[in-house]
């Protein structure tokens, strides 16, 4: 029987009033690789903080390799052997590799010693596991994947016998991705200890040997992998079974409302993100935009939007052209009849600080309706949010409750209710239930469709596949800045996954 | 789950936690006073009775307070739209300049009536240009505006320095000041409306600035809370992604936030130069602009806050006067030390205390510490 | 011979200008890389000068000064650092308190303790750092130009001015060479970072602040017991706020530092050697836009139109925790 490298008795873990992790039990046995899904906020993040000594326990044990463990910082986390690659990698984007990979474990107070010793060490570890990084380059100057390849150098640079990674994949391409599991399985015949965090079922069954599932901060359940199936994980995963579907009709796609021709935008450092796209969202139908995160689509939404300027390219609102290289700028569009859900809620779409009736008028706030002269009229906003508030099922029920009280889903439906009552004529949502429960994510789907069959044309671009392949009527697939294909919903996750992996042949199976 | 502020009522948040961190400074400030071999309850008492005891006391407090609710005033203004204007101390010095040339034009021709609000004017005007600049520089360069006011808080000094010696000086003067005005640019003494309550005034510079300041107050929350304008700053302030979301303009709004802060920062000038000594002379703002960054912490940004706490900053300039009086070892000095270490407690420390309060406010009432809201969560 | 004379007192002017410049500036650098903005320098400074003289004309000892100056110093770093570490407040309102409360308690505990309108009693020998003459200075300085640039600019400077200015390839080796640099650098561009890598983000910006004191209280003391013999009120005259500027000028780096002290030294120096006489071609310039000019210069630098600075990345910001 193979020996535990982590036993997990009975830790809680409350953040105020929210208890992230209740009476957690779980085992990790040495030289596997163990899943833990669970959808977002389920608490499997906190879980792995707390063995990381990132936080610490209420109460419970942890034991590692058999022994109790105290672990009150990371430091202790590392000298037990434990390492842990973050969601959000934590590099010092401007140091070279070599200097990220030793920060912290410096040999000794001067840096050449270390710096040598590191640079054998990394070539001994590019050796054995394939993972080859340039020890001299910025780490900013690196790609997303070999980036994390750097969070994996420093943690076994450490000593790490047991590895675990936050959602390694939400910023992979599906090919750096497979690169990243042949490591991890590199890793485990090596003897190390995998735990894999991820919210992505199709993940889990195809590298990890056990699985445990969360759910709101209980460990609902641990299997072996080869004797579970996606479906019965998914019900774990939610507790109930929920429709992936949302019922539609078929789409009365109408006249072209919005027509991007050859935009090309590039970041705030000069790179080329959106490079010469083209495409159209007519009237009454919803075109879904899929692709790995940080492949454009984000640049694409802002220029869109206004909110960032393009280089260069053409953009027809209602057959009327809005110059986005120039002079147009959000509130210009918004008068245009363009709504736009902006993916970063928090800093973007909604003032966190402020009431909730304030919000409900970002961006409108100098439609008359909300003004007296140069005055705000209080009582007309007021009313307004809360008519918004009954419609659109938002809780609590208070519109002068500050914004961040309130919960991810609903602080989505109070951005969605402003953009969607202004009656747009085009609305464009960028990750429409990130974040969200998934009673609020089926409200949100609905609402998205009700607007489709109300005639208007919805843009929307979403990491989730699921829901882009639920809710679209077409779908283009971005890659590396560039539309890479166009499908219809029905296509295969496999398919899609190729196209947004930029490999543009079809029949390659998984 | 991002900073753990859990509500407190707005009782405790606006009007215990200010006091409880005043209260400690004022706590480190006595062991100054033992420090230099004084008692710290006497200088207390004789700081309160100075500025409160009698008439002359109040109304000299009230004509501080003055100053200090105008330089408050424009530290909020400008920190609602997130910005930090350490440069008040220099638009008010320099908005000097606008009422010496509006008061040396025109004492002899106008009645006090119609140079004041032309003084009213001028002094806005120039200290809005003043911090147009830096204003300019931070929208459009991304040049910090902490450093260019400071920069330019030592760039108004050197101008009148240069000008009250030299172009402003009255050829037979020897003192660096202008001509005193003559009547046509003196303000009226309100010190009537304190004797009306019985007290005697002997004579106090509290004249119709006053006023001004607080309709300027009221306006401030005007501003702020109630005009499309404000509710543009405030968003700016808090988020300036969303501000670019809303379609609001960067450029204008910080432009707009800090002439508008520049501008009551110049009318600041008014009090003493058109109430009190009538000329302008060099260092009359004397580090007001640099209590209102005080005034304003400790006000919550608030106008009803700011007045009160300019009401608070007054006393003890006005106590401190009589406390260097009575006590030679303190000079009124000791207010600057007071003044740091408001800043620092209210200011930087404004948390540190926060923590206790609500504990205890918890072992009080579970409920009042807004445990609902956070109940209501994932509904 | 005459022009050669006064650029070399120009010059000599300019590095003893300069030391208390450079000495801050490089202070603001150690807690801005490690990602605390500090605009208390100058009340740092303050504390320091005052606390170096009061000591020096108690205990009759320089060195004495210059402990109680770098110890008074560094307690206000501290009282930074509890503010903007410890309870995450706005790191710009905690520098401006301690530039008040410096301000503040000079002068009364000055006046309090000495009695002459909060100067500190004029520093007699011993009491105060000596130059230190060069083997051989006397002896060259008749040699032309080599003789006086050995004599007047590298020798005959307190032994302050030499160790502020090896404080600037120490510096940089201190960042780029060792551990503890390594790790400043890093906190000061992503705490997070530090923080998973097992060390404590506050203690390391701590140490930073201590830093950083050390060097303002030198600066001081370079003021009470260099420059002057004896502490003046507000001696410090907005020298933190100039030693601000030349750190964004320099761009956060130990030699661009010395550069740009140098120059606002000299803008200094110029200044005062020119008072009142007229400028070929421009004529007479006020003296007070000579005093100006270093601000001056400083917005047009900050307005970016000598490149562009930019910061450490985290700086100002307090590091929380993120789940």
């Amino acid at each position: 029987m193979a020996q535990a490298a982590i036993e997990l008795n009975g830790i809680n873990k409350s953040f105020g009033a929210v208890r992230a992790n209740r009476d957690i039990n779980l085992e990790i046995t040495r030289g596997t690789i163990h899943g833990i899904v669970g959808e977002n906020g389920a608490g499997k993040s906190t879980l792995m903080s707390i063995l990381y000594g990132f936080y610490q326990a209420d109460s419970g044990e942890i034991r590692v390799g058999g022994k109790p463990a105290s672990i009150k910082t990371p430091n202790d986390a590392i000298a037990l052997g434990i390492g842990m690659v973050h969601q959000h990698f934590m590099l010092v984007d401007n140091f070279s590799v070599l200097e990220n990979v030793i920060l912290g474990a410096e040999s000794d107070a001067l840096l050449k010693k270390s710096i040598a010793k590191a640079r054998s060490e990394l070539n001994r570890l590019e050796r054995e596991y394939g993972l080859d990084v340039d020890p001299d380059a910025i780490v900013e100057e690196l790609p997303v994947g070999l980036q994390q390849r750097v969070e994996i150098l420093k943690a076994l640079y450490r000593g790490a016998e047991i590895l675990i990674l936050d959602e390694p994949t939400g910023v992979l391409t599906p090919a750096e991705a497979d690169h990243l599991f042949r490591i991890l399985r590199q890793l485990k015949e090596q003897g190390k200890t995998v735990v894999l965090i991820t919210h992505k079922l199709r993940e889990i069954m195809a590298i990890t040997d056990t699985v445990s599932v969360m759910r709101q901060g209980t460990m609902v359940a641990t299997r072996e992998t080869k004797k579970t199936t996606v479906e019965e994980l998914a019900e774990l995963m939610v507790g109930r079974r929920v429709l992936l579907r949302v019922e539609k009709g078929e789409a009365a796609a109408g006249a072209v409302k919005l027509s991007v021709k050859n935009l090309t935008v590039r970041d705030t450092r000069g790179v080329t993100m959106v490079d010469d796209i083209s495409f159209e969202v007519r009237a009454g139908e919803i075109v879904g935009i899929a692709g790995v995160a940080g492949n454009g689509q984000s640049e694409l939404l802002e220029a869109i939007s206004g909110i960032r300027r393009a280089v260069s390219g053409s953009v027809m609102l209602d057959g009327k052209p809005i110059d986005l290289t120039g002079a147009a700028d959000p509130g210009e569009l918004r008068d245009r009849g363009l709504a736009h859900v902006p993916e970063d809620r928090h800093h973007v779409g909604l003032v966190l600080a402020f009431e909730e009736n304030e919000n409900s008028i970002l961006g409108y706030h100098d439609d008359p309706r909300y003004l007296k002269g140069p005055f705000l009229n209080i009582d007309a906003i007021r009313d307004d949010a809360r008519d918004k508030i009954a419609k659109y099922d938002i809780r609590p029920g208070d519109c002068r409750l500050k914004t961040a009280n309130f919960s991810g889903g609903n602080q989505q439906k109070i951005v969605l209710a402003r953009e969607m009552e202004q009656d747009p004529g085009v609305l464009i949502v960028g990750q429409p239930t990130r974040g969200v429960d998934v009673g609020a994510i089926e409200f949100i789907h609905k609402r998205l469709i009700a607007m489709r069959d109300q005639g208007k044309a919805v843009l929307v671009v979403s990491v989730e596949l699921d829901e882009i392949r639920s809710l679209s009527d077409r779908i283009l697939v971005m890659f590396a800045g560039r539309i890479v294909g166009e499908r219809g919903p029905e296509t295969t996750e496999g398919e899609l996954g190729l196209l947004m992996a930029g490999v543009e042949h079809q029949e390659a199976a998984l | 789950m991002s900073t753990p502020y859990a509500k407190l009522p707005a009782w405790a948040d606006y009007g215990l936690i200010p006091l409880i961190n005043l209260l400690v400074a004022f706590i480190v400030a006595g062991f100054v006073v033992v420090l230099v071999g004084e008692n710290p309850f006497r200088a207390a008492i004789i700081l309160v009775e100075g500025a409160f005891g009698k008439g002359t006391g109040i109304a000299f407090t009230l004509f501080y307070a003055t100053t200090f609710i105008f330089t408050g005033l424009s530290v909020a203004v400008a920190a609602h739209c997130g910005l930090f204007n350490i440069g008040t101390e220099g638009q008010a010095y320099i908005a000097g300049l606008g009422i010496a040339i509006v008061c040396l034009s025109f004492d002899t021709v106008l009645p006090w009536w119609l140079t004041f609000p032309l003084a009213i004017a001028a002094s806005a005007l120039v200290g809005a240009l003043w911090a147009l600049i830096p204003a300019y520089l931070q929208a459009k360069r991304g040049s910090h505006i902490v450093i260019t006011t400071i920069m330019f808080n030592f760039i108004a000094a050197s101008i009148m320095v240069y000008l009250l010696v030299g172009p402003l000086k009255p050829a037979a003067s020897q003192a660096p000041q202008t001509r005193n005005f003559l009547a046509g640019a003196e303000l009226p003494k309100l010190n009537w409306i304190i004797e009306l309550f019985g007290a005697k005034i002997r004579s106090a510079p509290l004249n119709v600035t006053f006023l001004l300041a607080l309709v300027m107050a009221f306006l401030v929350w005007l501003l702020i809370w109630r005009t499309r304008l404000g509710y543009e700053m405030r968003t700016y302030g808090h988020s300036p992604k969303a501000a670019r979301y809303a379609g609001i303009s960067e450029t204008r709004i910080i432009i707009t936030a800090m002439m508008i802060s520049g501008a009551l920062a110049g009318m600041m000038a008014l009090n003493p130069v058109m109430g009190d000594q009538h000329n302008v002379a060099i260092d009359f703002v004397s580090g007001a602009g640099f209590v209102g960054i005080a005034v304003a912490l400790m006000g919550r940004l608030h106008p009803i806050g700011i007045v009160l706490a300019a009401i608070l900053f007054g006393m003890l300039y006005q106590g401190g006067a009589e406390l260097a009086f009575e006590m030679p070892a303190i000079s009124r000095d000791m207010i600057v030390i007071i003044q740091g270490l408001v800043i620092l407690f209210a200011g930087a420390l404004e948390h540190m205390f926060r923590p206790y309060v609500q504990a205890l406010f918890a072992s009080f009432n579970p409920r009042s510490v807004g445990m609902e809201a956070v109940k209501e969560k994932g509904a | 011979m005459d022009v050669f004379n006064a650029v070399i007192q120009v010059l000599d002017s300019t590095v003893r200008l300069s030391v208390p410049l450079l000495l801050a500036c490089l202070a603001g650098l150690y807690s801005e890389r490690a990602g605390i903005f500090d605009i208390g320098l100058e009340g740092k400074m303050l504390v320091g000068a005052f606390a170096g003289a009061a000591a020096a004309s108690v205990f009759h000892s320089a060195l004495l000064g210059l402990g109680m100056a770098i110890l008074i110093s560094v307690a206000f770093a501290l009282v930074h650092g509890f503010a903007s570490i410890t309870h995450r407040g706005n790191q710009i309102v905690s520098g401006v308190a301690i530039n008040f409360i410096a301000a503040g308690s000079t002068i009364i505990l000055g006046q309090a303790w000495f009695q002459q309108g909060g100067r500190t009693p004029a520093l007699g020998p011993g009491e105060r750092f000596d130059a230190i003459v060069w083997p051989g200075a006397d002896a060259v300085r008749n040699v032309p130009v080599i003789g006086p640039i050995y004599a007047e600019l590298i020798s005959g400077h307190s032994i302050l001015v030499y160790l502020a200015f090896l404080m600037v390839p120490f510096t940089w080796w201190v960042l780029f060479r060792t551990r503890f640099g390594l790790r400043l650098r890093a906190v000061g561009e992503n705490p997070a970072a530090v923080d998973t890598a097992g060390i404590s983000v506050a203690w390391l910006r701590y140490r930073a602040l201590i830093c950083t004191g050390v060097l303002t209280g030198v600066a001081g003391a370079y003021l009470s017991m260099v420059q002057n013999g004896g502490f003046v009120k507000d001696m410090t005259a907005g020298k933190g706020y100039i030693a601000l500027a030349a750190l964004i000028f320099a761009k956060w780096k130990p030699v661009n530092a010395m550069f740009a002290c140098l120059l606002f030294g000299f803008l200094d120096a110029a200044a005062i050697r020119l008072q009142g006489s007229p400028l070929p071609i421009i004529g007479k310039v006020p003296v007070q836009f000579m005093q100006a000019l270093p601000y001056i210069l400083t917005v047009i630098l900050l307005a970016g139109f000598i490149g562009k600075a930019i910061p450490p990345r985290a700086g100002g910001v307090p590091y929380v925790k993120e789940r």
